[in-house]
């Protein structure tokens, strides 16, 4: 894509900007908790002690930040082929259905483990599923991406409601959600891992879906960067006429990226299902497939950029529920000011710093032509 | 008879605020800057104008809070489209997200309510307004009721928004402006080389779409509810965009998919849990989901094409 900046060195590419558009962002919240009254740098140390002050803290931000590496990683694909895949959240919805099937089955026979391995295929497949319209019609029609795979988040969210409320919801139960699974159905917590370093998670539902997280970044990072499946993607996203040109088929890699993608949005569901509730409930994503946009923006696509950035969300979620005991005022939709401002300013304002650091950094190259930039987004 | 009566009158006031904002969309879409953001706006502007109508007991105040938030919100992303060209969509998605987190947060610290503004006197409310003769011509069989009981005595901004169609029409069709705001949706290049200036062109085009998108939600919290309610957009900005997408980016077009959009919300509420003649039990959710459907189908091409403006969602960059 020919953008009419200049390169800048890597450092500042992929650590200052990033860095920069955080603190604008932070600062911005900064004035709404002062225009509800509230000083922001105590609300600062309540977050960061919330999130990080102690083990159960620590377990429920690394809980959060398991869910928001899935979605993350699951749009960071997807950018790499440049497909703006909205429907995280309409993907981790309906993964939910294979991880509650699955469990539904088999909690009473298979131990967990081989549970949780079903139920990682399960959550894959319809995640995958219902990405697969969208990137069809995307590659063999022409259909906008973002708009049909908004379309389908709704359509999710009809077809998960009257699932869980008309067949899914056991007899005689008045809440729309599915039976408590039996042990079978259980993730353990990964308690012990905290545990080395000393800290108790105490009732923190983190747990082994954090370690496939973590698989799954290397997968991605491996994939994106090691096979020729991953060229092929960043050669679409790159230049949809050079890939033509290179004989590669669109068809194919759009659907294939946008399954992958999916996949991982639907193996989301694991976390929540499976590691926390041992039920599927109604609304058990709660946005964190839009969170995905925002980590994945501000992680760069890339998996070691990913990571930091789901446990920056996963602290804004723990420390802000922390806020909110402390202050009323602050409730938890104060993380949702936060997120679209980071989307804001990591995302669509991305290159306001950019002039002004490229005249910093001597870069003369935005006089002559335009430069050809490499970005991984 | 009577049933089909009020159904149609739930279908007119529900499809106010989709027209409304799908005609916002149509501005800005058409001079190649799509708006994802049209929910967000829509609920800053509902939140504004329950806000001020609730605090000046008065509903030109909140009419003028809803349109400056809105616009507001809109130059916000303007300024991301056009001036910093940035990723459109990802402007749009973040102004929702602000506006959402936004609305609650003011909402619970200025009213203590749970997010919600207090509910408004008939001061702050927009009043309904009876059209000429509907008393007299009540009586008259079949066209009496409908002329008194579904057109006559609604908010002035429903009529306003139906009205709004075919000057929307005009605008784009009839004026230099919207020529040129068509043409610079379509070709901007060929906009920059008659010596207009496509930014300017285009932070009109803006700030027309939330004017609109103000207008919408000034109706959600003052006309057709007394007050706001946390999230009350509901994704009605996301049905309007899909409206403006089934109605492939033409005004007359955009009022039947919104009409159509809300006769399936009139119909979904009065539904709920009724078997229908020959069907049996329609689950509510499907007829909640149609739009979408029906979006995707078309967006697929098997209704027809939907082709958007050449230059939507590209930003613009002078050569140099």
């Amino acid at each position: 894509m020919a953008t009419p900046y200049a390169k800048l060195p890597g450092w500042v590419d992929y650590g200052l900007i990033p860095l920069l558009n955080l603190v604008v962002a932070f600062a911005v919240a900064g004035l709404v908790v002062l225009l509800v009254g509230e000083s922001p740098f105590r609300a600062a140390y309540l977050l960061l002690d919330g999130a990080f002050g102690y083990g159960e803290g620590i377990g429920f931000t690394l809980y959060y930040a398991t869910t928001f590496i899935f979605t993350g990683l699951a749009v960071a694909v997807a950018f790499h082929c440049r497909l703006f895949n909205i429907g995280g959240e309409g993907q981790a919805y309906v993964g939910g259905i294979g991880v509650a099937l699955v469990c539904l089955t088999f909690d009473n026979i298979l131990p967990w483990y081989l549970t949780f391995v079903l139920a990682t295929i399960g959550a894959a497949i319809c995640g995958a599923a219902w990405a697969f319209i969208p990137a069809y019609f995307r590659a063999t029609r022409g259909s906008h991406i973002v708009i049909t795979t908004i379309m389908f988040n709704f359509i999710a969210s009809s077809l998960m409601i009257y699932l869980l409320v008309e067949v899914l919801k056991p007899a005689g139960q008045m809440s729309p959600q599915t039976r408590t699974f039996a042990e079978g159905g259980q993730l353990p917590k990964l308690d012990w891992l905290l545990a080395i370093f000393g800290l108790d998670i105490g009732g923190a539902p983190f747990n082994f879906s954090f370690l496939l997280a973590i698989a799954a970044s290397i997968f991605v990072w491996v994939l994106i960067w090691r096979t020729k499946l991953g060229y092929e993607i960043r050669t679409m996203g790159f230049s949809e006429k050079a890939a033509r040109y290179a004989g590669i088929n669109e068809v194919r890699i759009i659907v294939i990226a946008m399954l992958i993608s999916g996949a991982l949005a639907g193996m989301m569901a694991l976390n929540p299902i499976m590691g926390e509730q041992a039920r599927m409930q109604l609304d058990f994503v709660a946005g964190a497939g839009f969170v995905g946009i925002a980590v994945a923006l501000m992680g760069r696509s890339h998996p070691a950029g990913i990571i930091p950035a789901a446990i920056l969300f996963g602290m804004l979620y723990q420390g802000g529920a922390e806020i909110s005991f402390e202050m009323p005022q602050i409730s938890r939709d104060m993380i949702v000011i936060i997120q679209g401002l980071v989307i804001l300013f990591a995302g669509a304002l991305e290159n306001m710093f950019r002039p002004a650091l490229s005249r910093f950094f001597g870069a003369r190259a935005m006089r002559t032509k335009p430069v050809r930039v490499g970005s991984a987004g | 008879m009577d049933m089909l009566l009020l159904t149609l009158e739930s279908t007119l006031r529900l499809s106010v605020p989709l027209l409304l904002a799908a005609l916002a969309g149509l501005f800005s879409e058409r001079s190649g800057i799509f708006d994802i953001g049209l929910e967000g706006k829509m609920l800053g502007a509902a939140f504004a104008g329950g806000a001020a109508a609730a605090t000046f007991s008065s509903a030109l105040m909140g009419l003028l809070a809803a349109l400056v938030v809105s616009v507001a919100l809109s130059l916000v992303h303007g300024f991301a489209s056009i001036t910093q060209r940035g990723n459109q969509i990802v402007s749009g998605v973040a102004i929702n997200f602000i506006a959402m987190g936004t609305t609650v947060i003011l909402g619970q610290a200025w009213f203590q309510q749970g997010g919600r503004t207090p509910a408004l006197s008939s001061a702050g409310r927009l009043n309904t307004v009876e059209l000429p003769f509907a008393q007299a011509v009540a009586d008259v069989p079949v066209l009496g009721p409908i002329y008194s009981d579904l057109l006559s005595g609604h908010p002035l901004l429903m009529y306003f928004a139906f009205a709004m169609v075919p000057i929307s029409w005009w605008v784009l069709y009839r004026t230099r402006f919207g020529l040129r705001l068509r043409a610079v949706g379509e070709n901007p290049g060929a906009v920059d080389t008659a010596g207009i200036s496509v930014t300017w062109l285009r932070y009109r085009a803006v700030i027309c779409c939330g004017i609109l998108c103000g207008f919408a939600g000034a109706y959600l919290s003052m006309a057709l509810t007394a007050g706001f309610v946390k999230n009350m957009t509901a994704g009605k900005g996301y049905i309007a965009l899909a409206a403006l997408i089934f109605a492939k980016w033409r005004p007359v077009p955009v009022m039947y998919a919104c009409l159509l959009f809300g006769f399936l919300d009139a119909v979904g509420i009065r539904m709920q849990g009724r078997p229908l003649p020959l069907i049996g039990e329609v689950p509510v959710q499907l007829i909640q989901a149609l739009p979408y459907i029906l979006t995707v189908i078309l967006l697929a091409g098997f209704i027809g094409k939907a082709v958007p403006p050449k230059a939507g969602g590209v930003p613009y960059v002078k050569e140099r």
